[in-house]
């Protein structure tokens, strides 16, 4: 059973349709990515999937069981976690004090100092623990967002383009953690420009464009899809 | 019916005045993104200066129109934008706030520091010696018809100013992009300059206008405001008609409560209250706003050491003992209030340093205390003190529902308007029985507060009373420290920085507020009750929200993420204030002005003076010299103290400035410490002796490479 569905989910800003009967499924152990041009809808999805935003119509299934109304907290813990595209580190906070905040409103609480050192032994960033997150560079930061958002061991993982701000070399560290989490039986919902992450680690890929999805399936036929290439690969 | 419609006319004359000065609010707060809270106050000295020129110096009417319209207001709006406001543009929503609620605090000390409150003023109306004429069988004077003309008027030139006119579309741009108006050619300075002249001369004109009809009060008129705030939420501070709209139902509804509502000993107060209650529920109506993503003007909260705090907690008793031990009886009940309203003041720090959350209530919740230890505690039962505390918490906790939609400076207003609310009706009301139990609160005039009994011992004197209060406004300290570094204070400070974030991690937002705000009003309510043991006899005005302005001030000015707050708010507040009106009494109103001027200087110092007093004082507490050495020269004039061959004053000098002169010495000893010269690495160990940590800096620099 699909860990996070989403159902024919619609949002309106004014006269606009930011989403128009959106459909997705995310299961556990895959990363599924989630792409299309600025604007697109991506991270108003994101915002309807955690519960930031209410949607005219449609429905979100956490585990099968529908999470529409519930609150953004109620999602967290049933076992949904995200990042945001604009950083929202708790910027007074340490960046281990940004996991433990994390930590200690988790399922494991008692564990939240060990979950923290574990994380951030992960991650590598063990030696910036005690730094405010506003000094890191960006790419630094969005792996801080990561982190706090494992350190609940969620169910769902949304990541909306985290490895933005990164460079080659931090972006194929970023690939493998992404695997590592799969192989824990997450599942992984991916925003992300960079295409050769998307195309690299996905198993599943869906294309959003002004609002719909106008294309879904695995990265090889995404690839070639004509419709996506005309509205967002281009011939590149 | 020809009294409902007297009072419909009476309403819409009142509805007339609040749209006036309403609108004014609107349009500041639409172009500068600053909510005005000494709007009110702009109005009320201009209604003074408008008394003055008229009736004092028996000016012609039109003249004093035109020099308190065209001259007086104009340059108080380019004041206000250019001093006031310019030099806090840059910092957050909180600190433009302060300034303006410093301002409103400011203005009214200075309308009672040049107009004597003891001397009653009156306005006549305009127009007064022509004959009122009818409309059906309702009679409607020549003032009331101006009044409506002239609202009629401001909204015809408004719409016209901000939908005809290029300066009208410079303001209104302005509030969506300062900086992308500035790349257009626009002028944002000149549209803030603008909207702060038209704001502040819809305020006199309505100031001048409602003037006549009610007492020439300082105060009072100042939060007659909250009639005109309530109009322009219902306009969501955005919308000129609307706030029209708003100001009719709120001048009705009240012209209307004073015709009809039943007379009894328990309702008057409502209808005084109903304005501040309509715009509490208003502010309720509010549709749920988006949770707020993250503050990005961040000021750091200091996480206190818990030797460090033990060691301040320590130092406060001490002062408090020392204090009580070198004060005579009189002075004991002046400065005593240091500690009580130093707890008072200390509840901010969680509740706006940890949390953000702005509340202009605390003193009311501290008055809330105060009363039940009154009641509870007549005979110094100790448990009492814990029911005053429970009870404020309760309160906070009622207080805290509205902040889980409202932020910043809606949820300033609320508060504010819980705080009249409390001051207007329930402060004022008689004992009754809810559920069969007998609620007393100040029984309309004073009550009388007793000292605690504690193991035995009776807190009857000013001195033990002052002990005590120090004693509790260090545990206080203590727990408001161990909140900051424990998971609580991560919680609350993770959700000052993002909402958002706190949200989807799995924290719950409304258990959060809700204990923050029981928790800050339960330490308001402690310190109420401490200040009412100490002033023996406690009466409402002590409590009200103009009260609580100066102890926000101060708070703020203090910085409200130090821990040490509470004892700089309590000791700043009360302790140079006192001295300098016992020097010199003339300087009573000068003092009166003092925690507005200082909250005007918040934009100097924004991360607060107890952080930057700590940071100078520190090389004094390293000194191993000049600190022992203060240490028994206090002790020295302390013993001299004691055996009464010093005064009070001479005591208290002395000890300044042997604190003074020790911490420049070691200040001055610490920076000329030699340090020792640079030794290249190959000779660490050779040149100088090796140190454990040289093995750690070689292993970074050789990762480095």
């Amino acid at each position: 059973m699909a860990s996070l569905r989403i159902s024919g989910v619609s949002v309106a800003f004014g006269g606009n349709r930011a989403l128009d009967g959106v459909g997705l499924s995310a299961e556990p152990g895959r990363v599924t990515g989630l792409i299309g041009p600025n604007g697109a809808g991506k991270s108003t999805l994101f915002d309807v999937a955690s519960g930031l935003r209410r949607p005219s119509s449609g429905q979100v299934f956490l585990d099968g069981r529908d999470v529409t109304r519930t609150s953004p907290a109620g999602r967290a813990r049933r076992g949904l976690a995200r990042t945001f595209q604009r950083l929202e580190l708790f910027g007074r906070l340490t960046v281990r004090d940004n996991l433990l905040v994390a930590a200690e409103l988790g399922p494991d609480r008692r564990r939240a100092h060990h979950a923290v050192t574990e994380t951030l032994t992960r991650l590598g960033l063990t030696h910036l623990a005690d730094s405010p997150p506003d000094a890191l560079p960006t790419g630094v930061g969005r792996l801080v967002e990561v982190g706090r958002a494992m350190v609940i061991r969620p169910k769902v993982l949304l990541l909306d383009e985290p490895a933005a701000g990164q460079d080659s070399e931090e972006t194929e560290r970023f690939a493998a953690l992404l695997r590592s989490l799969t192989d824990d039986g997450t599942a992984v919902v991916l925003v992300e420009h960079d295409m050769s992450l998307v195309m690299g680690v996905c198993d599943e890929v869906y294309v959003l464009d002004l609002g719909k999805v106008i294309a879904s399936g695995p990265p090889e036929v995404i690839r070639n899809d004509e419709t996506v290439l005309a509205a967002y690969l281009g011939d590149a | 019916m020809e009294q409902f419609l007297t009072f419909g006319i009476v309403g819409l004359s009142t509805a007339a005045i609040y749209a006036v000065i309403g609108s004014g609010l609107v349009l500041t707060y639409t172009t500068t993104g600053v909510f005005n809270f000494a709007h009110g106050a702009a109005g009320m000295l201009s209604a003074f200066t408008y008394w003055q020129l008229t009736g004092g110096w028996g000016w012609p009417v039109p003249v004093a129109l035109a020099v308190v319209l065209l001259v007086l207001a104009p340059a108080f709006g380019l004041f206000v934008e250019k001093v006031v406001l310019r030099p806090v543009q840059a910092l957050g929503e909180a600190e433009r706030l302060v300034m303006t609620v410093a301002l409103l605090s400011g203005l009214i000390a200075v309308a009672r520091w040049i107009w004597d409150p003891n001397v009653p003023r009156t306005l006549p109306t305009f127009l007064a010696d022509r004959k009122p004429f009818h409309i059906g069988s309702a009679v409607v004077t020549w003032h009331q018809a101006l009044t409506m003309t002239v609202a009629v008027l401001v909204a015809v030139g408004l719409r016209i100013l901000l939908y005809r006119t290029r300066p009208g579309a410079e303001m209104r741009a302005t509030v969506d992009d300062r900086a992308l108006v500035g790349l257009t050619g626009a002028h944002p300075v000149r549209a803030n300059r603008t909207a702060w002249i038209l704001g502040t001369q819809l305020a006199a004109i309505g100031g001048i206008l409602i003037a006549p009809t009610v007492t020439l009060d300082a105060a009072q008129l100042s939060l007659l405001i909250v009639s005109a705030y309530t109009a322009a939420i219902f306009g969501r501070l955005r919308s000129v008609p609307l706030t029209f709209a708003g100001a009719i139902v709120v001048g009705c509804m009240e012209s209307y409560l004073t015709g009809y509502l039943p007379q009894n000993a328990y309702l008057p107060g409502l209808r005084l209250a109903a304005p501040a209650l309509l715009l509490f529920v208003a502010l309720l109506a509010f549709p749920h706003r988006r949770l707020r993503g993250r503050d990005r003007k961040l000021r750091p909260v200091p996480v206190p050491t818990a030797r460090g705090t033990a060691v301040f907690a320590v130092c406060v008793v001490a002062f408090g003992a020392v204090l009580a031990s070198a004060l005579g009886e009189a002075d004991l009940i002046t400065y005593g209030a240091i500690f009580s309203l130093g707890v008072v003041a200390l509840s901010y720090v969680p509740l706006a340093g940890y949390a953000g959350q702005i509340s202009l209530c605390q003193l009311s919740m501290a008055g809330i205390g105060a009363v039940v230890w009154a009641h509870l505690g007549a005979h110094g039962e100790f448990w009492a003190l814990g029911v005053a505390i429970l009870v404020s918490a309760v309160a906070g906790a009622v207080v805290a529902l509205p902040a889980l939609r409202l932020s910043g400076v809606y949820l300033a207003l609320g508060t504010a308007a819980f705080a009249v609310v409390l001051d207007r009706w329930i402060f004022t009301l008689p004992s009754f029985h809810l559920f069969g139990m007998r609620i007393a609160l100040f029984d309309q005039g004073s009550v009388d507060v007793a000292g605690p009994r504690l193991f035995g011992l009776a807190l009857d004197t000013a001195a033990k009373q002052l002990v005590f209060a120090a004693v509790c406004l260090a545990l206080a300290s203590l727990v408001v420290a161990a909140v900051r570094r424990g998971r609580f204070g991560r919680r609350l400070i993770a959700l000052r920085d993002s909402e958002a974030a706190y949200a989807t991690l799995g924290g719950s937002l409304l258990r959060a507020k809700v204990l923050v705000f029981a928790l800050s009003s339960g330490i308001a309510g402690l310190g109420g009750a401490l200040y009412g043991m100490q002033q023996r006899s406690i009466t409402a005005d002590q409590f009200n929200l103009v009260a609580g302005l100066p102890i926000f001030l101060v708070a703020v000015v203090g910085g409200l993420g130090a821990v040490g707050n509470g004892l700089f708010a309590g000791t700043a507040y009360i302790g140079p204030t006192n001295a300098l009106v016992a020097v010199a009494p003339w300087a009573q109103n000068l003092v009166a002005l003092l925690p507005g001027l200082a909250g005007i200087g918040l934009g100097h110092n924004p991360d607060g003076i107890v952080v930057r007093f700590r940071r100078e004082w520190e090389p004094l507490g390293r000194d191993r010299i000049a600190l022992p050495g203060l240490l028994c020269v206090l002790a020295l004039l302390w013993v001299l103290r004691l055996g009464d061959l010093i005064n009070g004053w001479t005591f208290l000098g002395c000890s300044v400035a042997a604190g003074v002169a020790l911490r420049i010495w070691a200040t001055a000893r610490q920076t000329a410490a030699p340090t020792e010269p640079e030794v290249p690495v190959e000779w660490w160990g050779l040149r100088r002796a090796w140190r454990p940590e040289d093995r750690e800096v070689l292993a970074r620099g050789l990762a480095a490479d």
